[in-house]
């Protein structure tokens, strides 16, 4: 299945801070046909540094999507079945509107002058291209991590528009544990002397060492001890002893900066900035830490999705969501999944996942049919 | 705890499908793979919830598009509001739990009414095992090892009845079971499941 991303203008959209971005530019994806009755579009979230390239083989690049093992025929998100959307974030740099795009009133790219947005707005851009598509309702909105908080914002700020969602590995808001890390990758990207304050875009020089030790960080964060021992134990890099210096010695070292160096050339770092901040300001809540007044008027049905090994994103996150929604007798479908990958289960270890959220979507589509759009209470 | 096989392998669940009104709200407690909830929910048009403890049973269960989660029986319970389901169901489960009596009033107040099936460890079987065996019972309806048997409460028709009388809990409804066949005379010693409609 080879696919092509396109791209939705509108030509405004209000954030959450009071700004005003215009216009706005929102890459997309689409897999599958949508019915005629409009009642089959699943919406993909994706996560901190996913794009709208979720499956298929890209026109463009020829590579598969990031949740190529999810998302086509015959999978999880079966596209013999379903719609399915993924698009990119707002804040992002994959074709969405985010801090490199250029501002239309200087002629240069946004830098730091880009608004703080928020995952409200990030699903706010979402509906606006949802219904750009001429969809009222989805049947789900999915994913993972980061893709989980814009499904959970999804079912409380427009709960009439969606019949179920499937947060994964994910949190209702952002813990003290969470904004740390984010912080430490912040840090290291405004430390690099190459940032510039965010102007970097014209001076041919990438703030690469910040954004590359930032990364390290966070894959760190997406692995467990378990997998990691595994995966890399104590191997040394082609070498057989200590080098006594400060090169590469262990597989794990050269793996990290593998992965940092990879990631400079393909993610902006103020982007970094941006997505995290919006993480971190995830409060699903707005700071009363009263999750139920979030929940009062949902009437969708939830999938919540943890994974024993993960502890960016813990199980007893996703479980709190679902001791509320049992406390309100929400329609709530709970696993906590068992995994050795951490947080990286939810795009690798896919072949139980796979199972419940295509029984759980097939169940969805079956009270599609008969539900009024509140879903059963 | 026999096995919870098809809905034919378990006379139980045609005791309790009939019970269950139309359309009304269901909760499972110990759902299993949750064949008996989405049974309802196909036959029965009701609102489904279940509560199994083992991942890979709730699993099937989500699987089969049964809104389960995973979660132990007595800690789910209390996250109800009062009143929140027409029917609590417990099926061949009281006698594994660790607080029966507990169960049985948080299943009361959840619900507005509760069916509990439970293998009658009155039932003549048991008492000949015991009796020729001098050792722990294993028969049909208790096939397991004293060592490994996740039934840590045993109890007869008489027990559950007494428990009730004492409590009190309202019996509404009792039926007797053999096999699938109905019991009616001397059931403490002849049924091999006992299914009572509390409430």
């Amino acid at each position: 299945m080879v696919v092509e991303t396109r791209s939705a203008q509108f030509d405004s959209i209000s954030l959450d801070s009071g700004a005003t971005l215009s216009p706005v530019e929102i890459a997309y994806e689409t897999y599958g046909h949508l019915n005629d009755a409009k009642s089959n579009a699943i919406l993909i979230t994706h996560a901190f540094t996913g794009d709208a390239h979720a499956a298929g083989i890209s026109h463009e690049t020829g590579k598969p999507g990031w949740w190529d093992n999810m998302i086509g025929p015959g999978k999880a998100f079966d596209t013999d079945r379903y719609f399915v959307i993924c698009s990119n974030v707002l804040g992002g740099c994959q074709g969405t509107t985010g801090p490199g795009a250029k501002n239309p009133a200087t002629g240069r790219p946004y830098a730091m002058s880009f608004p703080v947005i928020t995952i409200r707005d990030m699903a706010r851009l979402q509906r606006m291209l949802v219904q750009s598509l001429g969809i009222e309702r989805l049947l789900s909105v999915a994913g993972g991590s980061m893709g989980g908080m814009q499904a959970l914002e999804w079912a409380t700020s427009y709960p009439e528009m969606v019949l179920s969602v499937i947060p994964i590995a994910t949190t209702w808001r952002h813990s003290a544990q969470q904004i740390a890390f984010n912080e430490v990758g912040r840090q290291a990207i405004m430390a690099d002397p190459d940032w510039s304050e965010g102007n970097y875009y014209d001076s041919g020089k990438l703030p690469g060492r910040g954004l590359s030790i930032a990364r390290m960080v966070g894959h760190i964060t997406y692995m467990s001890d378990e997998s990691m021992r595994e995966k890399f134990g104590r191997r040394l890099r082609e070498k057989e002893k200590f080098g006594f210096d400060f090169g590469v010695d262990f597989e794990i070292e050269s793996y990290l900066r593998y992965r940092g160096n990879q990631f400079v050339s393909r993610f902006d770092a103020n982007s970094y900035l941006y997505i995290t901040k919006a993480e971190d300001y995830f409060d699903l809540t707005n700071g009363t830490g009263r999750l139920a007044d979030a929940f009062r008027d949902v009437g969708t049905r939830f999938l919540v999705i943890s994974f024993t090994s993960d502890w960016l994103y813990p199980s007893y996150q996703s479980q709190e969501i679902v001791r509320v929604l049992r406390r309100m007798n929400g329609d709530v479908a709970y696993c906590d999944l068992q995994s050795n990958y951490g947080h990286d289960a939810f795009l690798v270890d896919i072949a139980e996942q796979t199972e419940i959220v295509r029984g759980f979507l097939e169940s969805t589509a079956r009270t599609a049919l008969t539900a009024s759009p509140k879903g059963v209470r | 705890m026999p096995g919870k096989g098809k809905l034919s392998d378990r006379p139980d669940f045609h005791i309790i499908g009939e019970l269950v009104e139309a359309g009304s709200r269901v909760l499972d407690l110990g759902c299993g793979e949750g064949e008996f909830l989405a049974w309802l929910v196909a036959n029965k048009g009701v609102v489904a919830r279940g509560v199994e403890i083992s991942a890979a049973k709730v699993r099937k269960a989500i699987t089969r598009g049964v809104s389960a989660y995973q979660g132990d029986l007595d800690e789910g319970l209390a996250d109800y509001p009062d009143q929140a389901f027409d029917y609590v169901i417990l099926s061949q489960t009281l006698q594994e739990t660790k607080a029966p009596l507990h169960v049985l009033r948080e299943m009361l107040r959840v619900g507005r009414r509760a069916i509990v099936s439970f293998p009658n460890f009155g039932h003549w079987s048991v008492r000949r095992a015991m009796l020729f065996t001098g050792q722990a019972p294993k028969t049909e309806l208790f096939p397991y090892d004293w060592y490994n048997s996740p039934n840590i409460h045993f109890l007869s028709i008489n027990d559950f009845e007494s428990l009730c009388r004492e409590t009190p809990f309202p019996i509404s409804k009792r039926y007797f079971l053999s096999g699938s066949r109905r019991v009616t005379v001397a059931p403490n010693l002849m049924a091999q499941t006992a299914v009572f409609l509390l409430g």
